[in-house]
């Protein structure tokens, strides 16, 4: 069973360019149905039909968790990338039938925390959009930092500026901006969560100062938009199925294994909810993990793989499949 | 579907009996032969017409009775149902997810209009009428996890989930197989099932925990869980473990048979939408062992498991006092034919 | 007082480590006399700029002053005593509710102090996760009556008598974070005629 087993069929009901490399795209329900509700940090697996390949991305919510007649996702385009960005940049128009999973949250607000501090990087500020929506509506005090490139890569800086007011401080590095981490982290009342989803070096940057201040662990939170990274091709034996299947460059693991036909699990396909979580059988090489889910000791291991972000170099790999 | 409901009670004269219909619709929980822990989850999924498991939320003839039981334990004991303060979001999606699903199965006991924040929801067979503003606690006679708990079947914990665990940080439980919500209120998921023997070594709450951290929304799962009970009684707190401890006493070879209840839980797992918490209920069904073993597969079945049950879980379900008694009181329905699969009645 | 030892026993009940200073922008202790010793160990070692940022609360036994003189040398910040935890314990949430995140919580003592410390601080908005806590001195028991939840302090014994409903209650290893407390249940609620031999164990 699999979050994205269950799609819903939505309508593209609208394409918005927000700066040069960030579109918005807002879906409806094919019949016009509610959507389901959902909490502030959630996102959605979008399933995309690339000319004969099925990509499946995770993009987050930022519409308000308190509007169901239609959702609102922003993409930034990768052209690095594998081609999902691409795909959503260049193909997707309004009126187009697509498929999404229901939300999924892996990144929710602590409900205890008596203030939220926001801190967002980039792209990374997508589904604060929703959480400031749902602690405005909540009465919890927060308050978004939130840093751009420049200012014209900055989507949303003025309209959020203008819906929240003092909650929220922009900082763009072309301006010569930036968050002081220590003074702001240093200057919060007890009781406060801290959440950051950016580029990795800044959820780095926040976790270490964070820790160094003091902050316990458990109210440090912090969502990584990690893709699935290319690689060298690579082959594969499921074990269960008794079958051999070929990873290519630009596929992820688990990609390939539904391409057969084989069932998996999974569910946000970013590495960090867990359910993909695989037994390896045998394993002569090297697996590249690069999910948040295992620990250092399961890795090591070389017992587990999570074939939605993870990889393989050496000679074979056989997997509980 | 017209269900008759019944007017009984769990308590002083004990009249709750099961109609000669209800008996074969009956949740048995032991699809084989033995039993032991696992991780036996599954989806609930819509299964079987006129099974427990055929709607979301399963209404049956006992209803209207165990909602005033209900009420009885809250009336005495209001600790019975707490949330902690982050919890309310949590009860809303309870609110709703009870009501569309009620609304939806059983069209003609409930009736649920939304007009935008505007919600209007009857519940014809407790004669409730009520409006109110769907997010918006001042509208409504309580908290919304006390109003609709008093409206649905069976237990009701809810779990928030932070760094990777649930945390049981609300609940109604008044009619719970020995467990406090008073005390248990706050624990993780490992801290309130310390007490379970066995199971902690066996890996079934770290495979379970892990399962139920991804439930996805709109996918719900079920599980059986079972223990016995003597006198068709729900509450059996520990709160009120003075007043329902003697009747374990009161067992004889004659009574057996009318006095232990195979008490089963259905257990559901939802994810909530809005608060990503998890809602659990523990519906309770009860049924006298005179009942039990009007199925044949189920009486040569239960007489083999009770047989050879653990000793650790005979004595962790407060079986010790009657168990020998009613393993050679069951043998006389177990002619040693081999059971079909599942828990099915043949 | 000794180094405690506390047989392993389930998930649920709290098991206690060794303080030790960790990076923090303030630093709050709470302890008994028993566990006074702890705290002066830990704070000793800080260099004197550290000071500053010390805070300490102390609820030493009846009569008892050389311990007072103790913890009022090493120089902390804020020094005070109180007769009961109770009082202590309320005066860290006066505390506590102007801090500022990075505040790390110390606390040394009996079982009692620190459950209610640990309590206390998580209703401050620290979780419990990032308290510290080293027990000291005796395994007396903090127990709640399941029945008529009455909390009763200092249990000793196997089984105890409920001060309230007089129930005989069995003293379980199940521990609530939240009461700071064991959960006491009716030994002999089956058969009230049987009679349970009380026993001094937690000493
Ligand atoms: C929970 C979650 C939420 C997300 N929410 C959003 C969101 O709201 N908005 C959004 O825009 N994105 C979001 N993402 C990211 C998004 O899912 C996609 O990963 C992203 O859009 C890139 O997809 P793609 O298909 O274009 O490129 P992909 O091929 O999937 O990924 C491209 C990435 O791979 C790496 N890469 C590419 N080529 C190389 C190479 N040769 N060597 C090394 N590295 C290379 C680069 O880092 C590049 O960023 C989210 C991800 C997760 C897990
Ligand atoms: C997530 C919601 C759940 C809640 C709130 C919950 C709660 C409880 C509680 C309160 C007890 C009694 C413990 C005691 O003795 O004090 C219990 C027992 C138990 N639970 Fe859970 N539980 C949950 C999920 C699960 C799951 C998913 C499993 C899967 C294996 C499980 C397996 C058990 C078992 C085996 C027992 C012992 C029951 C018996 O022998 O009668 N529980 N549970
Ligand atoms: S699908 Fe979530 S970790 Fe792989």
């Amino acid at each position: 069973m699999s979050a994205s087993d269950h799609l819903i069929p939505v309508v593209v009901s609208n394409v918005v360019e927000v700066n040069p490399i960030i579109k918005r795209f807002e879906f409806k329900h094919v019949n016009g149905d509610e959507l389901p509700a959902f909490s502030g940090g959630a996102h959605i697996v979008v399933e995309m039909l690339d000319d004969g390949t099925k990509r499946k991305n995770p993009y987050s919510l930022m519409s308000s968790p308190f509007e169901r007649d239609q959702y609102a996702i922003s993409v930034r385009r990768d052209d690095t990338g594998r081609g999902g960005s691409k795909f959503m940049h260049e193909q997707v128009r309004p009126g187009m039938e697509m498929k999404i999973s229901a939300p999924v949250n892996l990144f929710s607000l602590d409900l205890r925390a008596k203030k939220h501090l926001m801190i967002a990087g980039g792209i990374g500020i997508t589904p604060f959009i929703a959480q400031m929506a749902q602690a405005d509506k909540l009465g919890v005090p927060f308050e978004l930092h939130y840093a751009a490139r420049s200012v014209s890569q900055a989507a949303y800086m003025d309209s959020l500026a203008d819906r929240f007011g003092d909650h929220v401080s922009c900082y763009c590095d072309d301006q010569g901006e930036g968050v002081d981490f220590e003074t702001l982290l240093s200057s919060q009342p007890l009781g406060t969560h801290v959440y950051v989803c950016g580029p990795k070096g800044m959820i780095e940057r926040v976790v270490e100062t964070a820790t160094h201040l003091g902050w316990p662990a458990a109210h440090v939170h912090f969502e990584h938009f990690l893709a699935p990274p290319v690689g060298e091709p690579f082959e594969v034996h499921l074990a269960k199925a008794g079958i051999d299947i070929t990873v290519g460059a630009e596929q992820s693991l688990l990609e390939a294994v539904e391409a057969s036909g084989t069932p998996i699990n999974c569910m946000c396909r970013g590495g960090a909810c867990g359910q993909c979580e695989t037994a390896v059988v045998a394993c002569d090489g090297e697996i590249m993990h690069n999910d948040h889910w295992l620990d250092e000791e399961q890795r090591a291991s070389k017992q587990l793989i999570m074939p939605c972000v993870s990889r393989f170099r050496g000679k074979r790999l056989e997997l509980d499949l | 579907m017209t269900i008759q409901f019944k007017d009984e009670s769990f308590r002083g004269d004990f009249s709750y009996a099961n109609s000669p219909s209800n008996i074969p619709r009956f949740p048995f929980p032991f699809p084989e032969d033995e039993y032991m822990y696992s991780t036996n989850i599954e989806p609930h999924h819509a299964a079987r017409a006129g099974s427990p498991f055929e709607n979301a939320f399963d209404v049956d003839e006992h209803y209207v009775a165990e909602m005033k039981d209900r009420a009885l334990v809250l009336a005495e004991d209001p600790g019975r149902c707490q949330a902690l303060p982050h919890m309310e979001t949590a009860g809303w999606d309870f609110v709703e997810l009870v009501m569309v699903s009620k609304a939806r199965d059983y069209p003609d006991l409930f009736k649920l209009t939304i007009d935008g924040d505007r919600w209007h929801w009857i519940n014809k067979p407790l004669q409730i009428d009520d409006t109110f503003t769907f997010g918006d606690s001042s509208t409504l006679p309580c908290h919304p996890m006390e109003y609709i708990g008093r409206q649905v079947q069976g237990d009701h914990a809810i779990l928030d989930q932070r760094d990777g665990n649930l945390w049981l940080d609300a609940g109604i439980i008044t009619a719970q197989a020995d467990w406090s919500l008073d005390f248990d209120v706050g624990m993780n998921f490992f801290e309130w099932h310390a007490p379970v023997p066995l199971a902690h070594e066996l890996g079934v709450f770290q495979r379970a925990l892990k399962f139920l951290l991804t439930l996805p929304q709109g996918q719900p799962s079920r599980r059986l869980n079972w223990t016995l009970t003597v006198n068709p009684r729900l509450d059996t707190s520990p709160e009120n473990y003075p007043k329902w401890g003697p009747d374990r006493m009161t067992v004889t070879p004659e009574n057996i048979g009318e006095k232990v209840h195979l008490r089963v839980e259905l257990q559901t797992f939802w994810r909530l939408p809005r608060s990503n918490a998890i809602l659990f209920p523990i519906r309770t069904y009860l049924m006298a062992m005179n009942e039990v073993v009007t199925q044949p597969k189920w009486a040569r079945r239960i007489h083999r498991v009770m047989r050879d049950l653990r000793p650790e879980l005979v004595e962790y379900k407060g079986l010790s006092r009657y168990h020998p008694i009613l393993v050679e009181w069951l043998s006389q329905f177990d002619d040693g034919a081999p059971t079909s699969p599942g828990i099915f009645p043949d | 007082m000794s180094e405690s030892i506390i047989e392993e026993s389930i998930l649920s009940r709290p098991t206690y480590g060794t303080l030790k200073i960790v990076p923090g922008l303030a630093h709050y202790f709470l302890a008994d006399a028993s566990g006074a010793e702890c705290v002066i160990r830990v704070v000793q070692e800080l260099p004197r700029d550290m000071m500053e940022k010390v805070h300490i609360l102390y609820v030493p036994t009846p009569g008892e002053a050389a311990l007072i003189t103790s913890l009022y040398a090493v120089g902390a910040k804020r020094f005070e005593h109180f007769p009961t935890i109770e009082e202590a314990v309320a005066k860290l949430g006066d505390w506590l509710s102007d801090a500022k995140m990075g505040t790390q919580l110390y606390l040394a003592g009996t079982e009692g102090l620190v459950g209610q410390g640990v309590a206390k601080g998580e209703e401050c908005g620290l979780d419990h996760t990032a308290v510290q806590c080293e027990h000291r001195g005796s395994l007396a028991r903090r127990v709640q009556c399941v029945h008529c939840k009455t909390m009763i302090e200092d249990v000793t014994t196997q089984p105890v008598k409920c001060p309230s409903c007089e129930l005989l209650l069995f003293v379980r290893d199940h521990y609530s974070r939240r009461l700071a407390a064991f959960q006491g249940v009716c030994i002999n609620a089956e058969d009230p005629t049987e009679e349970i031999e009380i026993k001094e164990v937690f000493k």
